[in-house]
């Protein structure tokens, strides 16, 4: 009897121990050792950090910055992502399907890829106004290069993040709520100015505060459109300080890094209090509300959201492959001028980006099959364990990845800047603290869907296991596994894309060998090479593309939601 | 206050009729209960009345303003009907009194008076003192209230009830019949209430409807439902009549005929104009059958089950002849009814249900 509870208590406790330990490497660590060097630089209590950073002006200009996009970024994006929403949720538009796909493509695309590809569409050299006619003469200065610049790709970047949201809290809006109010005599529009944006605003909150925090930490935008204005935000100067001054200006990084997960968490905490102030509970549930028919105004309305594709999808999609298609700067495309040449460099020619297209795909693989495998157990916990703990550890692994990505790569660089204790072993200057760090941000990407996998599965199948006499690895590993495995891939294949093109986290800890994707696309377009960078980016963008149709196929073992790309 | 036609009303959703060519003609101030199992089309009935779905071909009018047709469809905020939600369907972000209030709000009333009709409107549901709370905050009978005072407010022509007292605990049910019972009465407003339970259908409407896949069964008051079924579905679905074959003898006289039943010979109610026919069915309640004397005419039947009801058992039987028919009485305690053992039983009265189309 002893032996027997022995048994099945010691794998239990295995499989705890050993998710406890990948959350205290992946998430505690870095951040405990973050706090670490800003309060106690050196093992000694000091607010020295703190002062040297709070009495630099460059601080205050970044923050003010980083404010500024941040805000107003959020605010285009709730209004593209909401009002989209809208559309596609309560009207009777056309085509649902697609546009899902064509509106949230823009999110699975690279920040830095997006912003490369609006700068060609407007640039002096972009030869797609040249196509036209209507480019402006070279060496005019481009109108992205700007705060507003910046602000606009923002909102275009993270509308769908809000889209998302809004949608899925649309969906759950009891038709009957709708109907009530109408045949109390609403119109369309009384009803959703008085009863669905009231009971959207928890949903809409919650979208902004993401959208927040995405914008406050986003790196590749600001990076491609700031730097060259020298507008600053503070990853991109914790950025240049990192790149001019080395090792020996992480404490005053790290200071800043913290500064940005503080402005994240204060929208966060904004978001809380202010969604607590009424009663937004749906209670019933029911089916969605019929759409609202456009009648006449349906062709015009189609035509408008269609536009709006056209202008932050198509276009800029376009502009980025007529650049790459283009011989030098500047050239005319034509017939005559147009050439893969640029093709060839970077996937043959060029040896960096020829190892950063190696670099990139094992990272992403690797990470996402690490991700993979671990999401199954610590969602195991999640879903169906008893302990108190594991909404703690919900919290834990979601930490790296809702703060900025900045902020775990100082972590990472602080936590492997010298040889790991006892073992000697150097990450520092490898490729394995970029794998580190994508481990640790990207986990929740395929433990999400993991664990709504987990909820759609009826607990018997596994107690019917156990009564067989199965033990809780067999189970797993027999049972469970199969049965929450199209949900963890479609979230490894998430983890995939995004890391194919990361470069938040990749350009903070590069170094000669371990060159990423973003980072060379980074360094070719800072080189003023932007038909590289061009090409690079249509590359990694098709694959994105592939993967996003590939996924679908998956669509029908998975649960809804999973895939945000599909409707 | 207006009455409601219905006339030929088709739904069809893809290639499935949800309702089949109705037609009902509800008066003004009349209660109408709608009444049929899940899936029989009354809940797409209601909702192409208020004006949420649009009908495939045939006319709803309300009052003398045609309100749905084939080719068009008035919406449902200008239709002036009101319904009440099974789910209440109260908004969370908003106040009882905001609740109530809404339909003044929308139409820009005047805010005093708008003030005052709320106030009226909650007194008239016993909620006075309750308009500052938020709906999380009531009883599940508070807020079929608050719903009832809504729809109330604005003074509909028409109110549409779905299923309000699905969702309420048989206590709460049957204070809230009277509640609904009073309401009728007090505004004297023309009612269709949905509703899968007959005892709600006949407590509270005038006439009740029966559907049966997508089509109208039988409209007729309570009474006439219960004694004169139109067709077999209404026989066997109100109070779980029970239908038996039978040969019919004589032509009708004074609205009987003779007719034989399972062997016995029976004098049944039935429509005039009836004349002898062999494949006719005749509908009799649990009351109608007795435990026949001796020497009386009668069947033999076997009892295949004694289910106790507390104060009662329900005995069910087959007849010896026919042991595919299922028979059951309600005797009172005591009386054992051992499975297996037969007992003679006797047809005291019955209806025969018509042939074909209702009359």
């Amino acid at each position: 009897m002893t032996a027997r509870v022995k048994e099945s208590r010691g794998q239990e406790m295995a499989l705890t121990a050993a998710v406890a330990v990948v959350i205290v490497l992946l998430s505690l660590l870095p951040m405990l050792r973050l706090l670490k060097e800003v309060v106690a630089p050196g093992g000694v209590v000091s607010d020295t950090a703190i002062r040297l950073g709070l009495s630099s002006s460059a601080t205050w200009v970044a923050t003010w910055h980083t404010l500024v996009v941040g805000i107003f970024g959020t605010l285009l994006a709730v209004v593209l992502g909401t009002f989209v929403a809208l559309l596609v949720t309560l009207t009777d538009i056309r085509g649902r399907g697609v546009l899902v796909l064509c509106y949230v493509m823009p999110l699975m695309i690279a920040p830095q890829v997006t912003a490369l590809a609006w700068l060609q569409l407007f640039g002096p050299a972009s030869p797609f106004l040249k196509l036209l006619g209507l480019a402006p003469p070279l060496g005019t200065r481009n109108p992205l290069y700007s705060t507003e610049g910046i602000i606009l790709l923002l909102g275009v970047q993270y509308g769908p993040l809000v889209f998302l949201l809004v949608r899925a809290g649309l969906r759950k809006l009891p038709r009957e709520l709708v109907e009530a109010a109408r045949a109390g005599g609403a119109g369309w529009f009384t009803v959703l100015r008085t009863v669905v944006l009231p009971l959207m605003t928890p949903s809409i909150m919650a979208a902004a505060a993401l959208a927040f925090v995405s914008c406050v930490g986003n790196f590749g935008i600001p990076a491609f459109l700031g730097i060259p204005a020298n507008y600053l935000v503070l990853p991109t100067l914790i950025y240049q300080k990192l790149a001019g001054g080395g090792p020996a200006v992480l404490g005053e990084a790290a200071f800043l890094s913290v500064l940005i997960g503080v402005i994240a968490m204060a929208g966060i905490v904004t978001q809380e209090i202010m969604s607590r102030r009424r009663d937004y509970r749906i209670s019933s549930t029911s089916l969605p509300a019929e759409p609202y028919e456009l009648g006449r105004w349906r062709l015009p309305v189609e035509a408008g959201i269609w536009l709006l594709i056209v202008l932050i999808l198509v276009l800029p999609l376009f502009g980025l492959v007529l650049t790459s298609l283009v011989p030098g700067y500047g050239i005319a495309l034509s017939s005559a001028t147009a050439t893969l040449d640029n093709y060839r460099f970077v996937l043959f020619e060029h040896a960096g980006s020829r190892r950063a297209f190696f670099n990139s795909f094992a990272l992403s693989i690797a990470a996402a099959v690490f991700a993979v495998l671990v999401a199954v157990p610590v969602g195991y916990l999640i879903a169906w364990g008893k302990q108190r703990w594991v909404r703690l550890v919900n919290l834990l692994i979601e930490l790296p990845y809702a703060l900025p990505g900045v902020v775990l790569a100082i972590a990472a660089l602080l936590m492997f800047l010298r040889p790991i204790p006892f073992t000697g072993i150097q990450l520092y200057n490898t490729i394995w603290i970029i794998l580190y760090a994508y481990l640790a941000r990207f986990l929740v990407l395929a433990l999400r869907p993991t664990v709504s996998g987990y909820h759609q599965i009826d607990r018997a199948l596994e107690e019917a296991a156990q009564v067989a006499g199965a033990g809780l690895f067999t189970r797993l590993r027999t049972i469970v596994f199969p049965l929450v495995a199209p949900a963890a891939i479609a979230g490894g294949l998430l983890i995939f894309m995004t890391a194919l093109s990361e470069l938040t986290v990749s350009a903070l800890l590069w170094s000669s060998g371990s060159e990423t994707i973003g980072v060379v696309m980074f360094s070719f377009e800072q080189g003023g090479d932007s038909n590289y960078a061009a090409a690079m980016s249509a590359i990694t963008v098709a694959i994105t593309f592939v993967l996003m149709l590939v996924t679908n196929l998956l669509a029908p073992y998975l649960p809804s939601g999973v895939l945000p790309w599909r409707d | 206050m207006a009455g409601l036609t219905i006339s030929n009303v088709t739904k069809t959703f893809g290639d499935y009729d949800a309702v089949k060519d109705v037609s009902l003609d509800v008066r003004d101030g009349e209660f109408l209960a709608v009444l049929g199992p899940s899936g029989c089309g009354k809940t797409t009935l209601l909702r192409v009345v208020a004006g949420f779905e649009k009908i495939s071909s045939g006319q709803i009018r309300i009052g003398s303003d045609v309100v749905s047709n084939a080719s068009g469809s008035v919406p449902p905020e200008k239709r002036r009907v009101g319904i009440v939600f099974q789910n209440y369907a109260l908004w969370p972000h908003m106040t009882v009194a905001e609740n109530v209030g809404y339909s003044l709000r929308v139409a820009k009333v005047d805010k005093a008076v708008a003030r005052q009709r709320v106030a009226d409107a909650l007194s008239l549901v016993n909620l006075d003192g309750l308009a500052d709370r938020r709906p999380a905050n009531l009883s599940g009978g508070q807020r079929q209230r608050v719903a009832l005072a809504r729809c109330l407010v604005a003074a509909p022509s028409l109110v549409l009830f779905d299923e309000p007292l699905a969702n309420l605990d048989v206590h709460l049910r049957a204070s809230m019949e009277d509640e609904f019972a009073a309401f009728h009465k007090r505004t004297g407003t023309t009612i269709v209430y949905i509703t899968h339970d007959q005892a709600e259908a006949m407590a509270l409407a005038d006439r009740i409807a029966v559907m049966d896949h997508g089509r109208l069964a039988q409209l007729a008051t309570p009474r006439d439902l219960y004694r004169e079924p139109a067709n077999e579905m209404v026989a066997s679905f109100i109070a779980q009549g029970i239908v038996l074959p039978a040969k019919i003898m004589s032509a009708e006289q004074g609205g009987h005929v003779r007719a034989e039943v399972l062997g016995q010979e029976v004098v049944v109610r039935c429509r005039p104009g009836e004349q002898p026919r062999a494949d006719a069915k005749i509908c009799i309640r649990p009351p109608d059958l007795e435990i026949a004397g001796k020497g009386e005419a009668g069947f033999d039947a076997t009892v295949t089950r004694a289910i106790y009801k507390g104060g009662a058992v329900r005995v069910e039987l087959s007849p010896v002849l026919q042991p595919d028919l299922h028979l059951h009485v309600e005797r009172p305690e005591p009386g054992s009814f051992e499975p297996g053992s037969q007992i003679r039983l006797k047809i005291t009265s019955g209806w025969l249900i018509p042939n074909g189309k209702p009359a």
